[in-house]
C-alpha cells in the first residue's frame, strides 16, 4: 500500500512476451495433462467407453466441427440469452433493494433459501411450461440460475461503501440518486463481476443440463446425450470439448471486461507480473 | 458573525448512551479551532453535529449565520476523515475535482483548479495515478486537496493524521499551517494528539468523557506563522503542559477508560 507502483511497461510487443511468459507454466501443465491422459489410455489399453483418447477425440472434434459449431451456438444462444435475461434482473433488483433497505431485508432471506434449491431439478418443468423444442425452455432454467449468484453479490456491493463515503457525499450536497452514480454503482463492480463470472458458468451448465431433459436433435446437450446412449463416446466427448471451448470463451470474455471496467482496483494487482 | 455557533446542543443515541451534554462554542472566521478529549467524549460526535451529518439531540448549530443543513447544503464545509476515503475508482485528479463535478463546474475550470490543488498540497505529476498507487500519507493530501477544491469556508477534520506516522504527521502539521494561512478559512480540528493540537490551533477545545462536555478551553499564543522552531520553544512546552493538566482535571487521564468508546462508535 504504501508503495508507489510505476505502471507496467508500455509497448504491445514487451507487454505480449511478458504475458506469454507469465502463462507459460499453466500451458506446459496443460500439455503433460493431455499427454498423460494419452499414455494411460493406450498403456493400460482402457476401453473407449470408459474414456477415449484425447487424440481420438480431437480427430472427431476436428471432423465434425462444423455440425459441433452449430450445435454449440445453439445451444450458446440459449445460455446466452438466459444470462442476459437472469443478470439483468438480477442487477435490476439489487439495486432496488439497495434503494430500499426494508425491501431488501424482507425479501432477503427469501432470496438466500431459493438460491439453495437445486434450480436444475425445475429444468424438466420448464420444458413443460415452455415447450421442449422452445428455446426459452432452456432460457428460463438458465435465467434463473445466474439470477442469485449475480443479485446478491451485486448487492452486497452496493451495501458494503464505507460509510464516511457516503457521509463525504452528503457533505457535497449530493442526492441519493448522484450517490448511487458515483460511489454505489462504481463500488459493486468488482462485486458484480464475481457473480457474472460465476453466472457465465452456471449458463453454460444450465442450457445443457436444459437439453438433456429434451430438447432439438441439433443442440449441443440432445447430442452429446445421443451419442453417449448410442456408445459413440469420441463423438460424446467431441460434444463435451465444444461446450467447454464456448464455456472458457464466454468466461474469458467477462473477465476481460472485467479487467477493463475494474483497473483501478488493487485486486488487479494480483494477477499482475511484478 | 461567527462561523459557527453552537448553543447548548447534546446529543444522545438510541441505546440510552449521552454522547455530549450542554455544549457552547463559538468559532470566529479564520480560526483553527482543535477539539481534544479521550476516546468516548464525543468530539468526532460534535464534529459530525456541526457537519450536519447527525442531528444534535437538543441545542442548535448555525455555521455562517445559517442553520447546518442550509450551510451543508451551501457547500460551506470541506470535510476530512481519519481514512483518506478516496474513491479507488476514480484518479487522484478525479477525487480532487469530484465536489466541482457535483457544483457543475465546466470541464475547464474543474482541470484548472485540480492542478491548483496538486501544487499546494505538493502532489503535482501524481493527477493520474490511483489511490491505491500512494502512500497514506499522499492519501490525506489528496483528501485535503478534494475538501478544498470548492474553497468551502468552513474545514471539518476529524483526526486526519491520526493513522500516519510521527515524521509524515509533522510535515503533514506545518502543510496544513501553511495552506490555512494561504486560503484563509476556518477550521475545526479533531485530535487525541496534545503537541498537535498545540502546533496547530489558535484555541484548543479540551473535552472530558461521560457525558461529553467541554472541560475548559486553552487560549494558543504562539507567534505566526509557526515553524518546526516552534515545537521547541519554552512556550510551546508550557502550553502542552497546561493542556495535559486541563485533560487531567476533566478525568481525562485519570486511569484506563471503562467504558469502550460507545459515543465514537455510534457515530
Amino acid at each position: 500500500m504504501t508503495t508507489i507502483t510505476e505502471p507496467a511497461p508500455r509497448g504491445i510487443g514487451r507487454r505480449v512476451g511478458r504475458q506469454a511468459l507469465d502463462w507459460l507454466p499453466a500451458v506446459v501443465v496443460f500439455a503433460a495433462g493431455i499427454a498423460l491422459w494419452q499414455g494411460i489410455v493406450v498403456g493400460f489399453h482402457i476401453q473407449e467407453f470408459l474414456l477415449p483418447k484425447p487424440t481420438s477425440i480431437a480427430d472427431t472434434f476436428w471432423k465434425q466441427k462444423h455440425a459441433l459449431w452449430d450445435a454449440g451456438l445453439y445451444t450458446f444462444k440459449e445460455a446466452l440469452g438466459g444470462f442476459a435475461l437472469g443478470c439483468g434482473l438480477g442487477v435490476l433488483v439489487a439495486m432496488v433493494f439497495a434503494a430500499w433497505r426494508p425491501l431488501g431485508r424482507t425479501f432477503m432471506p427469501y432470496a438466500v433459501a431459493a438460491n439453495a434449491i437445486p434450480i436444475i431439478a425445475f429444468a424438466p418443468i420448464m420444458n413443460d411450461w415452455f415447450g421442449l423444442l422452445n428455446p426459452f425452455s432452456k432460457m428460463a432454467i438458465v435465467a434463473v440460475l445466474c439470477f442469485f449468484p449475480v443479485m446478491i453479490n451485486t448487492l452486497r456491493g452496493l451495501t458494503s461503501v464505507h460509510p464516511s463515503a457516503i457521509e463525504l457525499m452528503q457533505s457535497y450536497a449530493a442526492g441519493r440518486i448522484s450517490q448511487f452514480r458515483r460511489v454505489r454503482i462504481p463500488n459493486s463492480l468488482p462485486h458484480l463481476f464475481t457473480g457474472l463470472k460465476v453466472a457465465t458458468v452456471l449458463s453454460m451448465i444450465g442450457a445443457i443440463v436444459g437439453e438433456y431433459f429434451g430438447g432439438p436433435t441439433d443442440a449441443l446437450g440432445v447430442r452429446i446425450l445421443n451419442d453417449s446412449s448410442y456408445g459413440n463416446f469420441t463423438q460424446a466427448w467431441a460434444g463435451i470439448m465444444m461446450a467447454s471451448v464456448f464455456g472458457i470463451v464466454f468466461y474469458g470474455l467477462i473477465a476481460t471486461l472485467e479487467s477493463l471496467t475494474t483497473r483501478w482496483h488493487p485486486s488487479a494487482l494480483a494477477f499482475r507480473p511484478e | 458573525m461567527p462561523a459557527v455557533a453552537i448553543k447548548g446542543v447534546s446529543k444522545s443515541f438510541r441505546a440510552g448512551v449521552t454522547a455530549l451534554t450542554g455544549i457552547d462554542l463559538e468559532v470566529e472566521p479564520r480560526e483553527f479551532v482543535s477539539l481534544i478529549g479521550p476516546s468516548g467524549c464525543g468530539k468526532s460526535t460534535l464534529l459530525r453535529i456541526i457537519g450536519d451529518l447527525i442531528n444534535p439531540s437538543a441545542g442548535s448549530v448555525s455555521v455562517n449565520g445559517k442553520s447546518a443543513e442550509q450551510a451543508r447544503r451551501d457547500h460551506d464545509y470541506g470535510i476530512v476523515f481519519q481514512d483518506a476515503v478516496l474513491y479507488d475508482w476514480r484518479t487522484v485528479a478525479k477525487n480532487i475535482s469530484l465536489p466541482l463535478e457535483l457544483l457543475r463546474w465546466s470541464r475547464t475550470r474543474r482541470s484548472a483548479r485540480v492542478d491548483e490543488m496538486l501544487e499546494l498540497v505538493e502532489l503535482s505529476g501524481f493527477g493520474s495515478h490511483y489511490p491505491w498507487q500512494l502512500s497514506g500519507g499522499m492519501q490525506q493530501r489528496v483528501s485535503i486537496a478534494r475538501a478544498l477544491s470548492f474553497s468551502p469556508s468552513l474545514l471539518l477534520m476529524d483526526e486526519p493524521f491520526g493513522a500516519l506516522d510521527e515524521m509524515t504527521r509533522e510535515r503533514l502539521n506545518a502543510e496544513l499551517l501553511r495552506i490555512w494561512q494561504e486560503t484563509g478559512s476556518t477550521i475545526v480540528f479533531v485530535t487525541h494528539s496534545i503537541p498537535e493540537a498545540v502546533f496547530l490551533s489558535t484555541r484548543v477545545v479540551v473535552m472530558s468523557p461521560r457525558p461529553g462536555r467541554i472541560a475548559s478551553i486553552v487560549e494558543i499564543d504562539l507567534p505566526q506563522p509557526r515553524t518546526t522552531a516552534t515545537r521547541e520553544e519554552p512556550r510551546f512546552f508550557e502550553l502542552v503542559t497546561e493542556v495535559r493538566e486541563r485533560l487531567a482535571a476533566g478525568g481525562a487521564l485519570r486511569g484506563e477508560t471503562q467504558e469502550p468508546a460507545l459515543a465514537e462508535e455510534a457515530s
